[in-house]
């Protein structure tokens, strides 16, 4: 065996080292979640890993409560509710931060980051304060209104770096061609960054629908989300119903996240530039 | 088909009237006033800074002017949006609409004027057979070259007879050939359209081409306006002197007064007295610097006219470039086409150098 293919037989090996460890990592980050999967097909009462046996009893029993349809509608209506609202506001910010010559553009900035920094129990609380005195704890408005706020700053961003690829110069053409404002962002911005504001709008979506925290503190008795469900339901029946929804959450989280990226990808590709 | 007649535009002349335009403390624009005949290919030349994409954006509506008027056709469009002012506009990328065929993006313009689907489609195709790509509607912009993708910008540029054509460096994104040809296509096609043109370049090469009038920027001033003729013989500032085409400046201080456009005598660094056109009123002993171009310089006899020594000879082909080196330590270059009778001295060489004094243009300070 020649020096040089030895060296480069080393290298492989180091390759595949690196490769097996970040798969490691991965699977280490991702068994807890996987684990789930399983425990939710056993017969038993009570949540056991490996299961002993398959059913689908506690898929079953969910479909059947009142109280879990019940909060996963209300969970369905918030989110959609907040994805139009975020994605609306977040993509007006965003363009407001790129291309308007407003004042205090810093402050806004910083106003719109504000809900990533600020820990979300301390902005559970104080929404809690707020929306007791107006009575919007429990109701569509107030959590959409919470949600809304979470879920701004990953539109804003997201939609701020689609704006940043996209060729500013092209909004001028539009309006040299005769469209007024108005008409260039319909006809030209919005189909160009649309990718951009898709990923967003999802990511909107998940947000709301996975939000624990502040919907602990602003669901009340009558109404709840499915993730304050799901934490009532440990607290007071540690049943395998919870790992079904569990995984549910997961899968539909997951089919979101590709769906996005192939909507992504397909609009990417129908606006390419040729300088890109 | 539509013949390229069919798209040609009562042209209106521009007028721009004490323009001003500041970013922060610096004057983009500095009173610029100027007009553009009906008609007329007008470019604004000048190096980087000089503000003349900013007057450019002012005509266009992208940038409002702190001070001054801009009239088209006679009418204030100062504080028109640019969607409404109905003036064609290239840019330097292209900028076509990626997510549009060429056809769509040649139709926008009608689109927003409200024209009829069959009537912008046959516009359209019209207005693309005039830049000569027929065939070229269902592509997308990213499946044509550079060259095809700034013309299919013309079109829809002009597809809706537009009074004015504005242009923003539209070539230089092209490679030298390919530019040197669009610019003649760009001239032949403005010719046939008769169609107002402002072109934005920094290439003096490509504004002499294309233009009937230049308008040079320095600074934010405008320094000169007139034919590439009027600039290249009697330029009226050394900067327009230095950038339009090549000059030989030699610094020198006056020997008389002399009004403007007077023959005057000048003591060279080295003390040789040689004789210059004053640009301007000159008053006596005040420094001036003398421009003299290289192919009007001529070599005499050593012992004859401004003492020099040849230090290099650079063949190009079609001239040769002597660089001459003065007692005074100056580099002067001077051209010598080929053909010419005689042989070009030898490198080390002793000459003599002389000019028509109607050749050289002594700038006082001010200019």
């Amino acid at each position: 065996m020649s020096a040089q293919h030895r060296q480069g037989s080393s290298r492989h090996a180091g390759r595949a080292a690196i490769g097996a460890v970040a798969y490691a990592v991965t699977v280490f980050l991702l068994l807890p979640t996987l684990v789930i999967m399983p425990m939710s097909v056993g017969p038993e009462r009570y949540l056991r890993f490996p299961p002993n046996g398959f059913s689908l009893r506690w898929y079953a029993e969910y479909f059947g409560d009142a109280d879990w349809i019940n909060a996963t509608l209300f969970s369905l209506e918030i989110g959609v509710v907040t994805t139009i609202a975020a994605t609306v506001v977040g993509t007006m910010l965003a363009l407001a931060l790129v291309r308007g010559r407003l004042p205090g553009k810093g402050l806004v900035e910083l106003l719109v980051i504000g809900p990533v920094i600020v820990p979300h129990i301390a902005l559970a609380v104080a929404m809690f304060l707020v929306f007791e005195q107006l009575r919007l704890t429990g109701t569509l408005l107030g959590f959409a209104m919470a949600h809304t706020i979470l879920a701004l700053p990953f539109v804003v961003f997201t939609v701020l770096a689609a704006l940043y690829r996209f060729d500013a110069d092209l909004e001028r053409a539009a309006l040299s061609c005769g469209a007024g404002p108005l008409r260039t962002f319909r006809h030209v911005t919005l189909p160009l960054i649309a990718p951009g504001v898709v990923s967003a709008a999802l990511f909107a979506f998940i947000i709301s629908f996975d939000e624990a925290v502040v919907s602990f503190f602003i669901s009340n008795l009558d109404r709840k989300t499915l993730p304050r469900k799901m934490f009532e339901d440990i607290d007071y029946n540690v049943s395998p119903t919870l790992a079904a929804v569990a995984t549910m959450l997961t899968l539909l989280t997951i089919v979101a996240l590709v769906g996005s990226h192939l909507i992504k990808s397909r609009l990417d590709r129908r606006t390419r530039t040729a300088t890109d | 088909m539509l013949q390229p007649a069919d798209l040609s535009s009562r042209s209106i002349g521009i007028e721009i009237d004490g323009l001003v335009k500041r970013f922060g403390a610096v004057k983009a624009v500095d009173s610029v006033s100027l007009a553009v005949e009906p008609g007329e290919f007008l470019a604004l030349l000048g190096p980087s800074g000089s503000g003349k994409t900013t007057i450019l954006m002012a005509i266009a509506g992208f940038e409002y002017p702190d001070e001054g008027r801009i009239r088209v056709g006679g009418e204030d469009i100062t504080w028109v949006p640019p969607s409404r002012r109905n003036l064609g506009m290239v840019f330097q990328k292209y900028t076509l609409f990626p997510h549009m065929s060429v056809l769509e993006n040649i139709a926008f313009p009608l689109k927003m004027r409200g024209v009829g689907r069959a009537e912008r489609e046959e516009r359209a195709r019209a207005a693309l057979s005039t830049v000569r790509l027929d065939g070229y509607g269902e592509r997308k912009p990213s499946q044509l070259s550079g060259g095809q993708q700034q013309r299919v910008a013309i079109a829809r540029a002009i597809v809706y007879k537009p009074r004015v054509l504005l242009m923003d460096e539209p070539l230089s994104a092209l490679d030298k050939n390919l530019r040197e040809e669009m610019q003649i296509e760009t001239k032949h096609l403005q010719r046939e359209i008769g169609v107002t043109v402002v072109f934005v370049t920094h290439d003096q090469t490509e504004a002499l081409t294309m233009a009937d009038r230049v308008a040079v920027l320095d600074h934010g001033r405008l320094q000169q306006i007139g034919s590439p003729h009027d600039l290249y013989e009697t330029p009226r500032t050394a900067f327009v002197a230095g950038f339009i085409g090549e000059t030989n400046f030699c610094a020198g201080r006056t020997l008389c007064a002399g009004v403007a456009g007077q023959r005057i005598s000048v003591a060279l660094a080295c003390g040789h007295a040689v004789e210059a056109l004053a640009v301007g009123a000159l008053a006596e002993g005040v420094p001036v610097k003398i421009a003299i171009r290289p192919e009007r310089l001529s070599l005499v006899e050593a012992g004859g006219g401004l003492p020099a020594r040849v230090e290099e000879a650079i063949y190009a082909g079609n001239a040769t470039t002597l660089l001459l080196a003065t007692p005074s330590g100056q580099t002067l270059r001077l051209r010598v086409p080929a053909g010419g009778a005689g042989g070009s001295p030898a490198i080390g060489e002793a000459v003599g150098l002389s000019w028509r004094a109607e050749d050289a243009r002594a700038f006082g300070d001010a200019a």
